[in-house]
């Protein structure tokens, strides 16, 4: 295991990672910038820093897992996962994105980096995977928690509040769910698409124990994670509020950005801010 | 099977109901046999399961698609889920969890629909499946499984169990008639011949596989040799025995109870067409929903019977000249 990276240290983590972002999306002339940026402090804090894992074990049978059940996102979780270093994520191969035969697939793809838990990429599903691979867990007696990662306008799905009940019912507390809150979904403001608010009140009254943290603020990130950790007797959803594009002057709160790849111009400018 | 018996009709338990001690032989078998449950434990007799295993048996309410979704995460984490619903809710309201959480990443995820085809009766249409054959075998990787028998349901479920990957297996409400002695062998993707033949073959599947025998009978005294073999497999084809049945008979009937759209009808004539051409009939439900009604007067009533399936042998072999 590595030793623990300070927020500092950390920080520097997420910025390169979002400098790959921004970099593999530019090469790939199409992606998801926008979902990426915003999750990138809560992805790295996860595998830098909360998750046991052992980058040289991906099938480490103890390790804790990670599901980006907002697919699209891929490219900070391949960034995250290849500053790691884990062999199935080559970080010389970033920008080969979406290209044919990268293993580096528009949305996660198991077949091509096994180490990815699983493929994702059609809302909804991930929170019932990660629950699935919570009663397995219990059912051997281990210790290794999941967690997964849901987009806002992701929850518009009916499946994720089927997932929502099952979790409480059966009180799987080695799961805990992360809510990237950045208020876009591809058509515009979550608010004007289909409102999920109270959103608080909803995960609550599902049985869940609920945070709110500010999602780029590392400290409280990981204060958030123990917490859920160490909550006993239900799963614990982080409503991480969260900026779309952040890092990125001009992509940030910018619906444009959800699914739209920077212009060789529009990189070089996100480049210099991302120093 | 030869020389040639008769058929004695003596009806078994339903398939589903022997897939319900099938799970249970399972679960004392292997600890990481896992079951999970729509709120239909006492129909799909999953029910026996939870009786001896209950912390293995995962109540999932009514929510198909999360259920699925579970079982895919319990796969992927070393457990052999089987979950189990009637095979149009499993199906319809789980595909897209059984494509993106099952097919597409392969994962161990046993699928048991039960009360498939027209066969439950009278609560109709709404909870008959008859489209789940066609929806199952799309789904890339998976083993598509059609039991005719208690006998065949148990071998079947032993050998899903037993074998790495997504599989569906269809069973049905009503009692079903007795094909197999007990400890025939099976072995996934491989048919059996039920009954010899020289002049046609009827390829059937489920609960189609009797009505093809009594066919055969009728067929004999009539001068038509009709050999019956029983498609248990419905994907991966065995594609030798259509190869085989339409070079040495030179005429096949496929009797199913589901959408002739989408089959094993519709499946075998593609390896037919491929390898050995020849006419070909079809038995199933055509172009339509059934309705309410006592399940053999709605096998009747659909053209589901021995009789049917005779009159396409007769259909057939006319086309043979």
């Amino acid at each position: 295991m590595p030793p623990k990276r300070s927020v500092e240290e950390l920080q520097a983590i997420a910025k390169r990672v979002r400098r790959h972002v921004v970099e593999m999306i530019g090469a790939a002339k199409s992606g998801h910038p926008g979902g990426s940026l915003s999750a990138a402090d809560i992805v790295v804090t996860l595998y830098f820093d909360a998750m046991r894992l052992d980058p040289a074990r991906p099938d480490w049978a103890e390790r804790d897992r990670f599901i980006l059940s907002k697919g699209h996102a891929a490219p900070v979780l391949y960034a995250a996962m290849a500053e790691a270093g884990y062999a199935c994520a080559p970080i010389d191969k970033l920008n080969t994105l979406r290209k044919l035969g990268s293993v580096y697939q528009g949305h996660p793809d198991v077949r091509f980096i096994p180490a990815l838990e699983a493929s994702t990429g059609s809302l909804g599903n991930g929170l019932s995977l990660a629950l699935g691979m919570g009663c397995a867990a219990r059912l051997d007696g281990a210790s290794w928690r999941s967690y997964c990662m849901l987009g806002d306008g992701e929850i518009q799905e009916g499946q994720i509040w089927e997932a929502a009940m099952f979790g409480a019912f059966h009180k799987l507390d080695n799961v805990c769910a992360i809510l990237d809150y950045n208020r876009i979904q591809l058509d515009g403001f979550v608010k004007d698409i289909m409102e999920i608010e109270p959103l608080r009140d909803k995960w609550r009254s599902f049985g869940w124990h609920t945070l709110e943290l500010d999602g780029h603020d590392i400290p409280q990130i990981q204060a958030a994670l123990a917490e859920a950790a160490a909550t006993k007797g239900k799963p614990t959803v982080l409503i991480a509020h969260t900026v779309k594009g952040k890092g990125v002057s001009f992509m940030e709160n910018n619906p444009k950005f959800h699914g739209m790849a920077p212009t060789p111009a529009e990189l070089e400018l996100a480049l210099q801010e991302l120093q | 099977m030869s020389p040639r018996t008769k058929f004695e009709l003596k009806y078994g338990m339903a398939t589903r109901e022997a897939f319900g001690k099938a799970l249970v032989q399972l679960g004392k078998q292997n600890p990481d046999v896992v079951v999970c449950d729509a709120d239909l434990s006492k129909s799909t007799y999953t029910t026996y399961f939870a009786k001896e295993f209950p912390d293995r048996f995962f109540s999932c309410g009514i929510a198909e698609a999360n259920m699925v979704g579970v079982a895919a995460g319990m796969a992927s984490a070393g457990k052999i889920p089987f979950v189990s619903s009637f095979s149009c809710f499993v199906m319809n309201k789980g595909f897209e969890q059984l494509r993106v959480g099952v097919a597409y990443p392969n994962t161990n995820v046993k699928v048991v629909g039960t009360h498939s085809g027209i066969s439950i009766g009278e609560d109709g249409p709404s909870q008959m499946s008859i489209e789940e054959t066609s929806l199952a075998c799309s789904l890339p990787g998976f083993t598509v499984l059609s039991p005719a028998d208690e006998v065949a349901t148990t071998a079947l479920m032993m050998a899903s169990a037993a074998m790495k990957g997504p599989v569906f297996m269809r069973t049905g409400r009503m009692k079903a008639p007795i094909v197999y002695p007990a400890g025939q062998q099976f072995e996934i993707g491989k048919a059996i011949e039920v009954a010899p033949g020289k002049d046609v073959t009827i390829i059937a599947t489920g609960l189609l596989v009797a009505e093809a025998l009594r066919a055969a009978d009728t067929l004999e005294e009539e001068g038509i040799s009709a050999r019956v073999i029983d498609f248990h497999t419905i994907k991966p084809l065995d594609r030798e025995a259509v190869r085989k049945a339409a070079a040495e008979t030179g005429a096949i009937v496929v009797a199913e109870e589901h959408l002739v759209d989408g089959g094993l009808g519709v499946r075998v004539a593609q390896a037919a067409a491929e390898l050995h051409p020849c006419p070909m009939e079809f038995v199933g439900v055509r172009n339509t929903y059934a309705e309410s009604g006592a399940p053999d007067q709605l096998l009747d009533h659909y053209g589901l019977v021995a009789r049917d399936v005779a009159e396409a042998v007769r259909k057939v072999v006319r086309r043979k000249r």
